[in-house]
């Protein structure tokens, strides 16, 4: 659904997106980086478990949660890419505290 | 019935069930609604040192509380996430440990024959009790009698409630004209005229004014309380804690603050820090959480912290219900209250929240 326009930028940066590798350009989100990679979800809602993309792309609306680098519940819209950045499903509710 | 927060809409479905035709009058945005910024704890333990009657009101109103939300679930298909689990008061010192130890070694001895369940827990055992537990944390207090709720989803049941039972709800409807004589009441609000046999002023910060026009007295101040609420996670917290509680769909809210700032709804950072501070330093894994509401909302604070419930001794007829704990004495005020008021009379138990406890006692 979405593609780069690379006449205009370039894709230069690594990530993996579900697994999945893909270049995209320097300075984007990482919802922009989960669109580019078309996949139907990048998180299910807490309560219902319903499937979200990210929607608003200014941090206001939340639907973008997507764990990133490891960290649960970011903003993937708020986050900019980096070299070899890992992005995955937001399953439902973060877990809060694991017992060592 | 004047005021749609959580004590009059719980009354006014309460009164609904006793066959009484009876109009809600919510007066609109502008009022402080402290039903729309509440915690959600049904709290017992700390209630009432000094105090018995509000202990023994409180522990009715936690014990009413599942008929309720089970009449209430069941007539609207809203689920109030009740849980009764017990509940914990975390002590950060060895200090607090030994206040709260005399404290609640008071309740049991005030309670007499009630009796009072509690125990004191020890840092070793409340580990295995509540999941990473910060090394401040020295014990708690622990009854069986706390849980929680959802307070929005209790104020939107009680109201639906209450209209589908037949209530008449009228929004936009501050008192303006007010007129009492015993047994008989008109009161202009929001271009309506309503007169009725029975009037019940629930009306929070409101009955301050509105109650010695009915030869009543009410004197309530309002006292700030801040929330921080968290991002959803998956359950962790087995039971609540007095500032810290996990939601049904997974926030985790932190209180609370006990300011005396008059009508002031700003929120302070000084304030949200202690909270976010004591959270933290009782659970540590909290501050990896994101926070993503904070409010702030006023008590309805009478000058001892009790409740207020009366009967206009000039204009019978005219009662008060005033308190700052909706969501814990919702269910006797629907279950218990509201029968009396139906029937004329408040139950003699009652007979020390009455506000004359505030005026000059004659000497002997």
């Amino acid at each position: 659904m979405f593609a780069l326009r690379p006449e205009i930028r370039p894709a230069t940066v690594d990530v993996v997106v579900e697994g999945r590798p893909l270049r995209v350009p320097a300075g984007v989100s990482a919802a922009a980086a989960v669109l580019l990679a078309g996949l139907p979800a990048i998180r299910e809602t807490p309560v219902s478990g319903a499937p979200r993309l990210p929607f608003c792309m200014m941090g206001v609306c939340f639907d973008c949660l997507a764990e990133i680098d490891g960290v649960p519940n970011r903003q993937a819209c708020m986050v900019a890419v980096a070299p070899g950045m890992c992005i995955r499903i937001q399953r439902g509710a973060r877990t809060a505290f694991v017992a060592p | 019935m004047v005021g749609g927060g959580l004590v009059g809409a719980a009354i006014a479905w309460g009164l609904t069930g006793q066959g009484l035709d009876t109009v809600l009058l919510d007066e609109g945005d502008v009022a402080y609604r402290a039903s729309r910024g509440n915690f959600g704890l049904v709290w017992v333990q700390s209630k009432g040192l000094g105090a018995p009657w509000y202990q023994r009101w409180t522990r009715t109103s936690a014990g009413e509380w599942p008929a309720l939300a089970a009449e209430l679930g069941a007539r609207t298909g809203l689920d109030l996430g009740l849980a009764q689990p017990g509940g914990v008061h975390l002590c950060l010192s060895e200090a607090e440990f030994e206040e709260r130890a005399a404290r609640m070694a008071q309740m049991r001895q005030e309670a007499g024959n009630t009796g009072f369940d509690y125990r004191m827990i020890g840092a070793g055992e409340l580990r295995g009790m509540l999941p990473g537990l910060g090394p401040r944390v020295v014990g708690a207090s622990w009854t069986p009698y706390d849980g929680h709720a959802n307070p929005l989803h209790l104020l939107h049941a009680l109201h639906r409630a209450f209209t589908e039972a037949g209530g008449h709800y009228l929004p936009n409807a501050r008192v303006a004209e007010a007129h009492a004589a015993p047994h008989e009441f008109v009161v202009e609000a929001g271009g309506h005229r309503v007169a009725a046999p029975r009037i019940v002023l629930a009306a929070g910060l409101g009955n301050a004014e509105l109650a010695p026009r009915f030869g009543l007295s009410a004197p309530v101040r309002p006292q700030r309380g801040q929330v921080l609420v968290t991002e959803r996670a998956r359950e962790v917290l087995p039971m609540p804690v007095t500032t810290i509680r996990q939601t049904q769909e997974g926030s985790i809210m932190l209180g609370d603050s006990m300011e005396e700032v008059g009508f002031d709804l700003r929120q302070k950072p000084a304030v949200m820090q202690a909270i976010a501070g004591r959270a933290v330093a009782s659970f540590p894994w909290i501050a990896r959480l994101n926070i993503v509401r904070a409010w702030s909302a006023l008590r309805v604070m009478a000058p001892d912290g009790l409740p207020i419930y009366d009967q206009s001794e000039r204009f019978p007829g005219a009662f008060t219900a005033n308190c700052h704990s909706g969501v814990t004495l919702a269910g006797a005020h629907a279950r218990r209250l509201a029968p009396m008021i139906a029937t004329g009379s408040l139950d003699p138990s009652l007979d020390p929240f009455s506000a004359r406890r505030f005026d000059v006692r004659a000497a002997a």
